[in-house]
């Protein structure tokens, strides 16, 4: 299930990635088709996005991903490079 | 050396034997002393017999607790004492306690065994708490030396680790204890468990008085909780555990216990560490970082040492000492629920639990700095009395980084426990959602969970059923206040 609430939509999205990119988080975007409880590891959608700036370059690699692998799962992730832990981990999209 | 080895005559007065009892602060009360970066330094609360004067029983508290006894014997000659003996190094008064004051004691490194809570506990808390010359004594705090701190290997995971074996990340994690806690058997106590992970708990737990009783001995109940562990992962694709308790009458049980849920694929155990015994634990623990298995700690008896405002231990020196041991989870306090823990006092304790350095704070009760150099953190559990109309309060008062465990608040739903877990759920992901939308959630938090509501029937039926309850009663255990003339905060190190 990874979430108990409806699918978000792209206003409540770009207001998550507004905080993790404010908390200084690195943001990276995930795939998987048909993840399990002990899969660690899904698809990276490219790098993580060390370079974004603001919630529209974050938007357009979901928004990428999607168009992509639209049968996945999808995640945000927001990455604290200096505690070396996920700090945000966000299912947004459901296939 | 404080005589000249070159003066005959003071060296002969230095060496000899003079029998009988000294005073304490002779020896033990050393104002002038400035505390090595190596020393064990303790605050102690000392209430005094009346007629002894305040530097004499602090300097007996020292005494006491490292090298002294009553009287002058003729071995102190073949050592040197100024290498072992504890001191004094400052008293402070209590505002509004004329009776007691702040004995500050600096314990050098070579009085304590490596790696050994038993020894430090011994050593510190032992025979001195007994002492006559005083009418009370608590340990506040320890400041545990880096040196020290090297020589344990402290949680056999930290919260780091844990949430990557779990794959669990920016949410507090949650759990819930299995109720009635005796009485159920084997079978049905596991149907309980299926329900609630399969609802959305994180984790489920035997209570600290499940062991291996007639009704349900522990191998049946291993493996009815498994069983519901396993389904429950394979339903809703996330990891899940019931934190199976291994605490034992024997060493020899505990791990035959463990290496059967280790065996089972049980991702956490669970351990009673203080009525277990540090020993006892720290060999869990140590067998649970060997074998890649979580330790859930259960803090139970820790109120009879540690409640009392002027007896005993703080619970905050406690918790430290369970770091050191070992556990990946220790319960602290709710604040907002059923069991006593003043607020402040509780979020310094979850800062001592997470942090890897927290600064001296007296108006915190932390009586010195702590650094921790990398030991792995603990996740604090909040437990008790705690339903889905506390949630904005707990994840604006915990943060990110705890358990919180959710009993009669799930199991009591009108619509069981898969309901129950369901609507806590729920709530947790709503005002999480919602602190990330930059939300008040203390003014807010009602609000938060009407909406969510909206959406889910088991949040709205927890919502209607616990509206009222409340646990407000005072606390019987608070921190000093601090003022002009209150304890000064003191960094031996700066």
């Amino acid at each position: 299930m990874m979430t108990y609430l409806p699918q978000l939509d792209r206003d409540q999205v770009a207001r998550q990635i507004q905080h993790l990119l404010d908390a200084g988080l690195v943001p990276a975007v995930e795939f998987a088709r048909d993840p399990g409880p002990y899969d660690h590891y899904w698809g990276m959608w490219k790098l993580p996005l060390f370079d974004a700036r603001t919630v529209a370059d974050v938007q357009a690699h979901i928004g990428a991903c999607l168009q992509a692998h639209p049968d996945c799962f999808i995640k945000l992730i927001g990455y604290d490079r200096r505690r070396q832990t996920q700090e945000v981990s966000l299912l947004l999209h459901r296939p | 050396m404080t005589t000249s080895m070159s003066d005959p005559q003071a060296a002969a007065a230095r060496d000899a034997y003079q029998p009988g009892v000294q005073e304490y602060r002779d020896a033990y009360y050393d104002p002038g002393y400035a505390p090595a970066e190596t020393d064990i330094l303790a605050a102690f609360r000392v209430t005094p017999q009346p007629g002894v004067p305040p530097e004499e029983a602090a300097a007996a508290v020292a005494a006491e607790s490292s090298t002294g006894t009553w009287t002058t014997v003729w071995s102190d000659l073949l050592t040197d004492l100024n290498r072992y003996r504890a001191r004094c190094y400052q008293i402070a008064p209590v505002p509004g306690q004329p009776d007691q004051l702040i004995a500050y004691v600096a314990y050098p490194l070579d009085l304590f065994e490596e790696g050994s809570v038993v020894n430090l506990l011994s050593s510190i808390v032992g025979n001195v708490f007994g002492f006559k010359a005083l009418r009370a004594l608590r340990l506040e705090d320890l400041r545990l030396p880096v040196a020290y701190l090297k020589t344990f290997p402290g949680p056999p995971h930290g919260i780091a680790v844990e949430r990557d074996k779990l794959d669990k990340y920016g949410r507090p994690l949650l759990g819930g204890t299995i109720k009635p806690k005796i009485g159920l058997s084997a079978r049905n106590y596991g149907r309980s468990i299926y329900e609630l992970l399969r609802g959305g708990l994180d984790f489920t737990k035997d209570d600290e008085n499940v062991n291996s009783q007639p009704v349900s001995r522990w191998r049946d109940r291993f493996l009815f909780s498994m069983e519901a562990v396993h389904k429950a992962e394979a339903e809703t694709g996330e990891r899940k555990g019931h934190y199976l308790n291994v605490t034992a009458g024997t060493m020899e049980d505990v791990y035959q216990r463990a290496e059967f849920a280790r065996e089972l694929g049980a991702p956490i155990i669970m351990s009673d560490f203080f009525t277990m015994g540090f020993t006892a634990h720290t060999s869990l623990s140590r067998w649970c970082r060997d074998n890649g298995v979580l330790l859930h700690c259960h803090r139970a008896m820790h109120a009879v040492v540690d409640r009392q405002p002027n007896h005993g231990v703080h619970w905050r020196v406690i918790a430290k000492w369970l770091r050191m041991a070992g556990g990946d989870q220790l319960h602290n306090g709710t604040v907002v629920g059923k069991l006593e823990g003043d607020r402040t006092a509780t979020m310094a304790i979850n800062d001592l639990l997470r942090d890897d350095f927290i600064p001296a704070d007296v108006s915190r009760g932390i009586y010195f700095d702590q650094a921790w150099a990398s030991m792995p953190a603990v996740f604090p559990v909040a437990s008790g009395g705690i339903h889905a109309w506390h949630m904005p309060d707990l994840v604006a008062i915990f943060g990110t980084d705890c358990v919180l465990q959710f009993g009669g608040g799930t199991q009591g739903h009108p619509e069981g426990n898969k309901a129950g877990a369901t609507a806590v759920r729920v709530a947790l992901e709503a005002v999480v959602q919602a602190r990330g939308e930059g939300l008040d959630l203390a003014a807010e938090g009602p609000e938060i969970l009407r909406a969510a509501a909206r959406q889910s029937p088991e949040l709205r039926d927890a919502l209607a059923l616990w509206k009222e309850t409340r646990f407000e009663f005072d606390e019987v255990d608070r921190l000093d206040p601090v003022g002009a003339g209150g304890a000064r905060e003191r960094r031996p190190d700066r």
